[in-house]
């Protein structure tokens, strides 16, 4: 790729912050140029972002209805889906399941819950109770 | 092996290439890190459909992670001392031991936990390499090569991001080199790790690695007409990221590879390597070019269809033109 053609979007996901790309001069000599990014990537990771927030969302709502427990939409708060966080906690994928119940959850140890805040980076108060919307974005 | 007398930052396109040049730098030992990638033999594609991160299937443009530490090691006759833990604490308690011995440290990561990253690039990936060079208080002093300027980050969130559980776990690991060589032969090691790479592109035993790996996910993208549309478009977007948004350098890591044969023709003044280079940029260029049609499919309007076929038969000529740059580095004499 030629210099003058390495994007410069100045693409949101990177927070002001810029990536080395490899391109060549004007005399095809390689080197190190940066970049505030490529619309084409922020495409990319902002679809990503959304997929797990419409996850999170619906977790939300269904956690809010009593469907399900605010662990199911912590997880997707936190970025995670069922399989990230079993490998997290280092336990079974059905296990996990089981808590997502909102009686088995509320019936967990006290240990228990502060693994699972733990593995999520928040309390286990916040573990237990469903945020604000509006403060959380959800 | 005496290091210099401060440590220097400098920005590179990917975390573990961009961590070894650092601390070859800093031994007296001035690789590129294009050099690092090439020499460690790292480029590679993978389609694992069976192997799953965040529910998508694994697509890889390098070889696994530690490998480039591991080729540079055995290729370069490099020794490094790698270190992993089983009790957080314990692994905080040697890093700072050994930064209190002036080393400087490299450390695999999660991305996740790290909170000098820009919130929307936070993901849940744990092979993140950087290198940690002073402690401040209860701050840490990091060189992380993906960005512009060294960072800094407090003791405990260090301490998280260096053991989270999961799929390639850090488990606290710690690395720096214990013997690094004064010189190199150029003229011995770059022909063996350039055909040794070729080769493993080109004559790979499985159907899902190197360029018969990238036919296989031609080959998936064909399907995709039949999956669910909403499943459909976000497979596309893993593509782009994983191609783009990970530190590559652009392309999948086919830049840094073609930066890295130029470096490699100059040194050993052989101009197939230097074509070689300019191929495998048109290469780079291509895969950019499929980049912006996988954006613009993912971009669509739920009336608009998107046309798999197109994509799928775009991928295809970038293997063709990928393994033609291969096959030229294998048949020619590269002394």
């Amino acid at each position: 790729m030629d210099n003058s053609k390495v994007p410069q979007h100045n693409i949101s996901t990177y927070a002001n912050n810029k990536k080395a790309i490899y391109a060549t001069d004007e005399n095809g000599k390689y080197g190190i140029i940066t970049s505030s990014g490529w619309d084409v990537e922020e495409a990319a990771t902002k679809q990503a972002l959304q997929e797990l927030e419409r996850l999170a969302i619906k977790a939300y709502d269904q956690a809010l209805s009593g469907q399900a427990s605010p662990l199911y939409f912590h997880m997707y708060n936190r970025r995670m889906d069922l399989q990230t966080l079993a490998q997290a906690m280092g336990m079974f994928q059905w296990r996990i399941k089981r808590h997502f119940s909102p009686t088995a959850f509320d019936k967990l140890s006290a240990k228990m819950f502060a693994r699972y805040a733990d593995t999520l980076g928040i309390s286990v108060q916040e573990l237990r109770e469903l945020p604000d919307r509006r403060a959380n974005g959800a | 092996m005496v290091p210099d007398q401060s440590f220097q930052h400098a920005h590179s396109a990917h975390c573990e290439s961009g961590v070894m040049s650092l601390m070859m730098h800093h031994y007296g030992l001035p690789l590129s890190e294009a050099m690092v990638f090439g020499l460690s033999g790292a480029l590679m594609f993978a389609y694992l459909p069976f192997v799953k991160l965040g529910g998508m299937p694994l697509i890889a443009y390098r070889s696994r992670p530690r490998a480039i530490i591991k080729g540079l090691q055995k290729n370069l006759g490099i020794k490094m001392k790698m270190q992993t833990f089983s009790h957080p604490a314990e692994g905080t308690k040697a890093l700072d031991s050994l930064l209190e011995q002036g080393k400087i440290v490299g450390a695999q990561t999660s991305v996740f936990w790290l909170p000098y990253f820009p919130e929307e690039m936070r993901f849940h990936f744990n092979a993140h390499n950087l290198i940690i060079y002073k402690k401040e208080g209860d701050e840490y002093l990091i060189s992380d090569p993906v960005f512009e300027t060294p960072v800094r980050c407090e003791t405990q969130a260090l301490q998280k991001a260096r053991f989270v559980k999961g799929v390639m776990a850090p488990k606290g690991l710690l690395y720096y080199p214990v013997h690094v060589p004064e010189t190199i032969n150029y003229a011995v090691v770059l022909p063996k790790a350039i055909k040794k790479n070729a080769k493993a592109m080109l004559k790979t035993p499985v159907p899902i690695a190197g360029i018969r790996g990238i036919r296989y996910l031609a080959k998936a993208i064909g399907k995709l007409e039949q999956k669910d549309r909403r499943y459909a478009k976000l497979f596309l977007g893993h593509i782009v990221r994983m191609q783009e948004e990970i530190g590559t350098g652009g392309a999948g890591f086919r830049f840094i590879y073609a930066s890295f044969l130029q470096e490699a023709g100059k040194l050993l003044e052989n101009p197939l390597l230097g074509e070689s280079s300019e191929m495998m940029t048109l290469v780079g260029d291509q895969w950019r070019e499929f980049a912006l049609m996988l954006a613009k499919a993912i971009r669509s309007k739920e009336s608009q269809t998107t046309d798999f076929s197109t994509l799928k038969a775009k991928l295809e000529s970038v293997a063709d033109a990928e393994a033609a740059v291969y096959r030229k580095l294998l048949e020619g004499n590269l002394v």
